[in-house]
């Protein structure tokens, strides 16, 4: 778990400076991705940075699992902390396969276990080792390369990862399938993530919480659905754009909405998992024909209590993203 | 007349001579000037006062300089090593300097997030991605060098230059046009090697390309 605590970074040290990030405080809970999102020099780049101690803060501190780490060694803690930078960082002079294993011989690892260990992460992020081990980055793809990027983060297990912007410099075809690959990885190691974006979509897409920084201050943190349906300010309504009704049913998860139910689904009652979104429930109540008393039940997680997420909701939700759209402009 | 054809045992001999006096000025350059440049891109405030110091050396002309180090040095080959040294070192440092300058700061931001060292990010990164241009510095050390320490057979340095003086002396232009082209030779074939060196490392060592399979 990361925690910042009033964390403020100026780097023209003395009163009266701009401040790059400025009174941040967020938590990032264990296995949770958080990403940063804002214009650029927002300080969401910086914020990232100083959680393995690339910048300084000049105020505040900021804590992992309790231990503050300006009192850790820089160089320990950063071996605890992936690292994914945009145009991935790979060193040219080194294989995929030391690349991959960059910390691990730094921890001193031997070869034979560092060989394998890189193979088993080549295999995760979906490069075979038999054809991408011996290679060198420049025969990559810039996709190829950002998943060895993400191999390389990854390689000696540490517990949290700190992505910057690492797929800003793919085409968009390519990042889409990142951004899927990361949710899976994801899925399987969850790690605590925090991953710097400019790309709104991005965001919603992989953020299990999203903090959005203007100016260097959080100006909204919550979960999609909370950016999404209840926008702190006009700038948080701005940078999310025209496209947030439509982001609102598709990122908004059936265990934020649904309403707590004494009962439970009666037989061949549509029941949906808490995680699926508004835009899954209005699929299935669409195939079911729309009766004005229908819903959909939503399992409760961790077998807590069902919900159930009526028609009648999820109407409200569509005439709020319907009266929020921006009128069409008059046909000439 | 005796000619070079005449005796290539000779030839060898000056040639060799040559090539240790050179060699041995461009290796304690490199030995000494390295550790400097590296030493200087960690202390910014020393670039300044030692390169130009060196800058300075650099335009003493090699006889001027040559007769400034015999009081201490003597004559033979040692004044002319002492000055190849001072000569290359400039180069030397410079190129060090830039080489590791030339590193993407993307990759130093990387080896510093990953978590190594300071010397872990130079042995590791900065010294094999800057190599090509501190090879770069060690050939243009060596090929002037090679011009250079042609003049040194005038303070009994040995070397190519023997013929070329002893020609003037004696009114033997083929003695002349032998030495030079003996000393041309060396640098060009000095020249060939090392920048045929800073190529490979160069395609080494690129720049990873942004997309697209290579």
């Amino acid at each position: 778990m990361i925690r910042l605590e009033h964390v403020s970074k100026a780097f023209a040290p003395g009163a009266g400076s701009a401040r790059a990030v400025d009174d941040v405080s967020i938590d990032v809970p264990a296995g949770q991705l958080l990403v940063l999102i804002g214009p650029s020099g927002s300080g969401k780049t910086t914020t990232m940075r100083m959680i393995n101690r690339l910048e300084r803060p000049t105020d505040g501190r900021i804590l992992v699992d309790g231990n503050d780490i300006a009192e850790l060694d820089a160089v320990k803690l950063r071996r605890t902390v992936g690292y994914v930078i945009q145009q991935s960082g790979l060193f040219p002079h080194f294989t995929v396969a030391d690349n991959v294993a960059i910390v691990p011989r730094l921890l001193g690892w031997p070869a034979a276990k560092r060989r394998k260990r890189a193979n088993e992460l080549l295999e995760l992020v979906g490069l075979p080792p038999a054809t991408f081990a011996d290679r060198y980055p420049r025969q990559l793809s810039g996709g190829q390369q950002q998943r060895v990027g993400v191999a390389r983060a990854l390689a000696a297990d540490p517990p949290i990862v700190l992505m910057d912007e690492p797929f800003g410099a793919v085409d968009p075809i390519t990042r889409k399938q990142l951004q899927r690959e990361l949710r899976r990885i994801q899925a399987e190691v969850r790690k605590t993530i925090v991953f710097v974006t400019h790309d709104i979509g991005e965001a919603f897409h992989l953020g299990d919480r999203i903090a959005l920084m203007s100016d260097g201050r959080v100006v909204q943190k919550g979960s999609p659905a909370d950016l999404l349906l209840t926008p702190a300010t006009p700038f948080v309504t701005d940078f999310i754009g025209e496209d947030r009704g439509l982001r609102a049913l598709q990122y908004t998860r059936l265990s934020e909405v649904a309403k707590p139910r004494a009962t439970a689904a009666a037989a061949g009652e549509a029941v949906l998992s808490g995680s699926a979104s508004v835009m899954d429930a209005l699929r299935c109540v669409g195939s079911q024909g729309g009766a004005s008393g229908s819903g959909v039940w939503v399992n409760g997680e961790g077998g807590g209590p069902a919900g159930f997420f009526s028609y009648a909701d999820m109407v409200g939700m569509l005439g709020m993203t319907v009266a929020e759209s921006p009128p069409n402009e008059p046909a000439h | 007349m005796r000619t070079l054809a005449h005796d290539p045992g000779y030839a060898l001999l000056l040639t060799l001579q040559h090539v240790e006096i050179v060699g041995i000025a461009v290796l304690v350059a490199l030995l000494v000037g390295i550790p400097t440049g590296i030493g200087i891109v960690r202390l910014r405030w020393l670039e300044a006062p030692v390169v130009n110091t060196a800058s300075v050396l650099y335009t003493v002309p090699s006889l001027a300089l040559f007769a400034v180090l015999i009081p201490f040095t003597g004559l033979g080959p040692e004044p002319a090593v002492v000055a190849l040294i001072l000569y290359s070192l400039l180069v030397i440092i410079r190129n060090t300097i830039a080489g590791i300058d030339s590193v993407d700061p993307a990759m130093v931001d990387a080896a510093r997030g990953m978590g190594m060292t300071a010397a872990q990010r130079l042995v590791l990164v900065e010294l094999p991605l800057g190599l090509p241009v501190i090879v770069a510095g060690v050939r243009l050390a060596v090929v002037s060098g090679i011009g250079i320490a042609t003049i040194a057979a005038y303070v009994g340095a040995g070397g190519l230059g023997i013929l070329i003086f002893d020609g003037i002396r004696t009114l033997n232009p083929d003695r002349v046009v032998a030495g030079a082209l003996a000393t041309s030779a060396l640098a060009l074939l000095a020249d060939w090697g090392l920048l045929r060196l800073e190529k490979v490392l160069n395609r080494e060592r690129r720049r990873p390309v942004e997309a697209g399979m290579a």
